[in-house]
């Protein structure tokens, strides 16, 4: 894969409804040639946030667009799939198999199947860490993952809390708030005290709020008032991730790993070092859709 | 597989573990079940297994502590409904 | 003889001063930043009213979350018992306590002398407490007093899917998006919080009276909700969030 993105240069408008600002873009690989392949195949990923779409030539990376979810899903499924395929030549009919995924999985209107998240990030982990991640943690805006997969990546053990706001992105977005601190600064500066706080202790967002608000009053500086809930939100994590045994490699995905200050902490807490990708890992799972279409699409001739 | 359904809160861990390797979705667990937390079909976490799995419904997923919490008086515990009439010893309770 | 309860709540104190199982007089002060200040003034709040000295009450019994650490006390009760003993001197058939604060949720059986049975919490999550309804007034617009008045005239029971204080904001303003009736979003908070209060009840067992108590059961809405879902009368005190000050002076004789 070469490292030319385009960027669509619309992405960094900060919104109320989006505390992870990045950026939209796609690729494609102009040294493939679709034309001549036995299996395309795609994988959508319509997250509460953004929506991805990877296309997979021979089950070889091929292209990919990552852009917000608008309000209506078969809509952000289309624009998705569209932009991934701009200037290759390909239409959705060339497509041979396509696999929704995410929290909008059922209304991507063109998919043959819908997978959930938790056996797609397993399965596009494994491509993207390599074989040997055991662990994935996915920290979304709005959920928590927790994945243990085999060497084919296939799924062992996973839960999924979305119940409690308390380590996902929302919960980082009212202390951001608290705080008036860019929600993208919060990561370095809480890493910028000289020594490490107590964690706040309510592991709810609402009461670690009125705690984090007396510190404030107390006298903290926002720094130090950040390195305690980033640490109390890295604890809370690791004993989530005790019920399905960490085992290595480790691997950490979604918005939150983009937050140095919960991840730095939450290996700290495990004594293991998160695996390093150079794909981007908001694109996890719908890689791992798009390489179930292309199992799926072998099945199916087979049979 | 371990698929654990429920949630971690502030006031504690709330999980039903199924352990998909022993379910062999007979079902047994629905018309026992009170709160009417089970549904058995195709495993959602694994498109590539054949056989029938049993999964938590998503609308009980959020708040199994309040579903389930006639069947677990604090006193006098008898066993749990789905857990009893699991044969294959599939489902646990986190809590 | 005279004693005096002090209940430090999350967000109030409350004292009453009580002489023969009557009561002299009360006091609520909000606790904002400093406690101690605070529970200092609803004391002398309470004595001014009643036109006494500090020295005519025998004792102060503290109750509450801060009842470890307060100022003015010669003795302390656990906020269950406080509550148990409080309701069953209003409602002496009461053998079911509900005490739904800002911060925490209580079921208490207690037998007709007040003393607890059995007990079980709802706590250290703001979903399961008056904080929910807090926010999602403000999420409404409403001060936490109209709130509850307004979801009685709600025609229609909206759901609520969100479970945690924090999503059910966010859930609460795309209900307002689509132009839902507020009226028929603020039943659905109040039924929320209804709902995982009486599966609370429900663990702990009831058996009549039940008598509904604490700040929370000022709302008109929450009352009701707390009916339909428990499919019985519930009883009110006229002033619900002073019965642990009143359980404390009581435990205090
Ligand atoms: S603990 Fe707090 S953040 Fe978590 S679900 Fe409850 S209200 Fe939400
Ligand atoms: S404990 Fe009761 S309500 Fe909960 S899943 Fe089992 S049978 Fe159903």
């Amino acid at each position: 894969m070469s490292d030319k993105m385009e960027d669509a240069g619309v992405g960094t408008k900060a919104c109320a409804e989006e505390f992870w600002r990045w950026k939209e873009y796609r690729h494609h690989d102009e040294s493939i040639d679709w034309r001549d392949a036995q299996i395309v195949s795609a994988g959508i990923d319509i997250g509460s946030v953004s929506s991805q779409a990877v296309i997979l030539v021979d089950s070889k990376l091929f292209a990919f667009s990552n852009q917000r979810t608008g309000f209506d899903s078969p809509e952000s499924a289309n624009k998705a799939i569209n932009w991934a395929m701009e200037g290759t030549g390909m239409t959705l009919d060339d497509i041979h198999y396509t696999v929704g995924t995410g929290y909008g999985r059922v209304n991507v209107p063109f998919a043959q199947k819908a997978i959930t998240e938790i056996a797609c990030h397993a399965r596009g982990g494994n491509l993207m860490y390599g074989p040997t991640v055991r662990t994935i943690l996915d920290m979304g805006g709005q959920d928590c993952k927790a994945i243990r997969c085999d060497q084919r990546g296939k799924v062992e053990a996973f839960l999924m809390n979305d119940k409690c706001a308390a380590g996902t992105g929302r919960g980082m977005e009212v202390f951001a708030d608290l705080l008036s601190v860019p929600i993208q600064d919060v990561g370095e500066l809480s890493l910028s005290v000289e020594q490490e706080p107590d964690p706040v202790s309510s592991t709810c967002v609402v009461f670690a709020k009125s705690e984090a608000s007396a510190l404030l009053r107390e006298g903290w500086p926002k720094n130090k008032v950040l390195a305690a809930y980033c640490a109390a939100m890295a604890h809370r994590v690791v004993t989530l991730l005790e019920r399905i045994e960490v085992e290595k490699d480790f691997a950490i995905t979604g918005g939150i790993g983009k937050n140095a200050g919960v991840v730095k902490r939450i290996e700290m807490e495990l004594g293991l070092t998160a695996l390093q990708t150079r794909y981007d890992s908001q694109i996890a799972g719908a890689l791992g859709a798009a390489l179930f279409a292309n199992a799926l699409e072998g099945k199916r001739r087979k049979s | 597989m371990i698929a654990n359904y429920g949630y971690k809160d502030g006031s504690g861990d709330f999980f039903i573990a199924v352990d998909t390797d022993k379910c062999d979705g007979c079902g047994d667990c629905i018309p026992v079940c009170p709160g009417k937390v089970f549904a058995v079909g195709e495993d959602p976490h694994d498109p590539l297994r054949e056989e029938p799995v049993v999964t938590v419904v998503d609308e009980q997923r959020r708040k199994l502590k309040y579903t389930c919490s006639p069947c677990k008086p604090d006193r006098d515990r008898a066993p749990l409904p789905c857990v009893q009439a699991c044969e294959p010893l599939a489902l646990t309770h986190s809590w | 003889m005279i004693t005096g309860g002090i209940d430090i709540g999350a967000k109030t104190i409350k004292v009453v001063l009580v002489e023969e199982g009557k009561i002299l007089a009360k006091s609520l002060v909000p606790a904002g930043l400093d406690t101690d200040a605070a529970t200092n003034q609803a004391v002398e709040d309470a004595l001014s009213a009643a036109n006494l000295k500090k020295d005519a009450v025998a004792r102060f019994i503290a109750t509450g979350t801060g009842r470890k650490t307060c100022p003015v006390t010669d003795n302390e009760v656990t906020e269950v018992s406080a509550a148990a003993n409080g309701a069953v001197h209003v409602f002496p058939n009461c053998r079911t306590v509900v005490d739904v604060g800002a911060e925490e949720g209580r079921t208490i059986r207690c037998n007709e002398e007040g003393k607890v049975i059995d007990f079980a919490f709802n706590e250290k999550c703001a979903a399961g407490a008056g904080t929910f309804a807090e926010g999602m007034a403000r999420a409404l617009e409403v001060s936490l007093e109209e709130l509850g008045p307004m979801s009685l005239r709600s025609n229609e029971a909206v759901p609520m899917n969100a479970q945690c204080a924090v999503f059910a904001e966010s859930e609460v303003v795309t209900l307002i998006h689509n132009k839902t009736p507020r009226e028929d979003i603020a039943r659905a908070v109040l039924d929320a919080v209804a709902s995982r209060i009486i599966s609370m009840v429900r663990k702990v067992g009831f058996a009549p009276d039940i008598a509904l108590i604490g700040g929370v059961a000022l709302n008109p809405g929450f009352i009701a909700a707390m009916k339909r879902g428990l499919e019985t009368e519930v009883l009110v005190p006229e002033e619900p969030e002073y019965v642990g000050a009143l359980g404390a002076a009581l435990s205090g004789i």
